[in-house]
């Protein structure tokens, strides 16, 4: 049972990460425009280092981790979308016709991403670590570092699987992506939360659970090994991908009993 | 001859924003976006005001106003040759260039279709702005330098835009659209004056014509005019490059008519 499950699995996901890779269009963007704003940002917001109270003196070294969480959004984005356009397409129709499991294409879809996050995040390590970035918890936290960001890129591309399901349209899960863009700005993204000086703007961000995804990863980079902040993370990726997969579950349930 | 262009012109503008307004799913992310920029940077990163260096006398809410007016000015530009890209997409203009008698007249109507669009989300961006407590220093006649400023830009954008529309003629490119803008407006001083920017960035965004603009923009604002000369001549040559671009793009498009 379970060896048939994962050979089902195998071959969504084959077809996932192939047609993934095979897109330089999904691919370099995700590595190119993370890195281009991280040296944008690293280079215009390296005086705020000078603010007291700021928790490093590498503006490099606070926001790497931004870029992390924007290859995420790029993975969710391209989760969505496969989704989306195998339904438009009718290729999910055809699956119906075979005895794949709901949750197998659900799990072989989100692999492409997967691995996309993957690649990204690998890149922007190396890129960070070459321009000078320094990992406060060592080469074990590069390496927790690369696993959270997946873990978290996996989570997100749940929530595009739930609106390419629901939509069954890729121009809709596209559209979807300033959605989470903001979800982003409106948290601990570029300033520690104590030193957001605007009042309503520090509440905001200290209930977006965003803040505590980036603080996580964050950590690992400027602190060393952070247990309450890591494990604040986790605990907001680990809801975010139950939340996200369950929803995802049962709109493809629903887009399947239509089709 | 322009008894030919006019009515062409408002055709084309009288079009598109029926299209605009009646497309909220069009015209809502031109005005959130700018109005997203202006809360993450002004309201999140208004510390950055303390650091030392930091000279720009009508506070950071003002300094980042100016860049996200100058933002909303290039997007909606940016927005305008999506609209021109899905006309012709869509066939609508290959019918546009077959019956207008006087061509230049359907970029003079995207160009004053995006002008109207700016002016609508400068303006939401503004009353937000000052609802948030921006200090206004600039007379009247310096704001109406800082909204000249950005309409040059808004052109610049549009004529960029629609010279790419009309040689592609796909919203496939609208990426190659939008990522040159971009890149543009973010190597420019966008969180710190120029002399607190470092590396390599510092370079670019010396060499960067909106860098100028920008500056010449807050200094309007805040009753200090800087770079204004420059600025203008900034702003008119890259109307002029946008122009040329633009009309170039109208002939290989007519070529295919």
């Amino acid at each position: 049972m379970i060896a048939e499950l994962a050979h089902q699995v195998g071959f969504v996901a084959r077809r996932s990460v192939r047609r993934t890779l095979r897109q330089p269009a999904l691919i370099v963007p995700t590595l190119v425009f993370p890195l281009f704003l991280l040296a944008v940002n690293a280079s215009g917001l390296g005086a705020a280092t000078k603010i007291p109270g700021f928790p490093t003196d590498s503006y490099l070294d606070f926001a790497i981790t931004v870029t992390f969480i924007q290859g995420a959004m790029f993975s969710s984005i391209t989760a969505g979308t496969e989704l989306a356009t195998d339904i438009d397409t009718g290729f999910l129709d055809r699956l119906q016709l075979t005895p794949l499991r709901r949750v197998t294409i659900l799990v072989g879809q989100m692999a492409g991403a997967t691995t996309l996050a993957l690649i990204g995040a690998l890149a922007y390590l190396a890129v960070g670590i070459a321009s000078g970035v320094s990992i406060k918890s060592g080469p074990g936290g590069a390496v927790v570092l690369i696993l959270y960001a997946v873990f978290i890129a996996v989570a997100f591309a749940g929530i595009g699987a739930t609106l390419g399901a629901r939509t069954g349209s890729p121009e809709a899960v596209q559209g979807a992506f300033p959605l989470m863009f903001a979800v982003f700005f409106l948290s601990s993204m570029s300033m520690p939360r104590d030193l957001i000086a605007v009042h309503w703007f520090r509440t905001v961000a200290t209930w977006n659970p965003a803040s505590y995804l980036i603080e996580g990863l964050r950590s690992l980079v400027i602190t060393g090994w952070d247990g309450t902040a890591l494990w604040r993370g986790l605990a907001v990726g680990v809801g975010v991908l139950a939340l996200s997969f369950w929803a995802a579950s049962r709109a493809l349930a629903t887009r399947m009993a239509r089709t | 001859m322009t008894g030919d262009f006019l009515p062409v012109a408002g055709a084309v503008l009288r079009r598109n924003l029926i299209h605009a307004f009646k497309n909220p799913a069009l015209l809502v992310p031109s005005i959130v976006f700018p109005l997203l920029f202006l809360v993450a940077f002004a309201g999140g990163l208004s510390n950055v005001a303390n650091v030392p260096g930091f000279d720009f006398p009508s506070g950071y809410t003002a300094f980042q106003f100016v860049f996200v007016f100058l933002q909303a000015a290039a997007f909606g530009g940016v927005f305008t040759g999506f609209a021109t890209a899905a006309d012709f997409e869509s066939g609508f203009g290959r019918r546009l260039l077959l019956g207008a008698p006087r061509r230049e007249g359907i970029i003079a109507g995207y160009a004053l279709a995006a002008i109207a669009r700016f002016l609508l989300t400068g303006t939401v961006v503004t009353v937000a702005a000052l609802l948030s407590g921006m200090q206004v220093d600039g007379n009247p006649a310096q704001l109406v330098g800082l909204l000249s400023l950005a309409l040059l830009v808004n052109l610049t954008a549009t004529l960029w835009g629609t010279g790419m529309a009309l040689r592609f003629q796909t919203l496939q490119a609208g990426p190659a659209m939008q990522i040159p803008v971009f890149l543009i407006l973010f190597m420019a001083p966008v969180y710190v004056p120029l002399h607190l920017i470092k590396g390599w960035v510092n370079h670019a965004a010396s060499y960067n014509p909106l860098t100028a603009i920008i500056e010449a923009g807050r200094g309007f604002l805040s009753a200090q005019p800087q770079t204004v000369g420059l600025a203008y001549l900034a702003a008119l040559g890259l109307v002029a490059l946008g122009l040329v671009w633009a009309v170039t793009g109208l002939r290989r498009a007519e070529r295919g008519v």
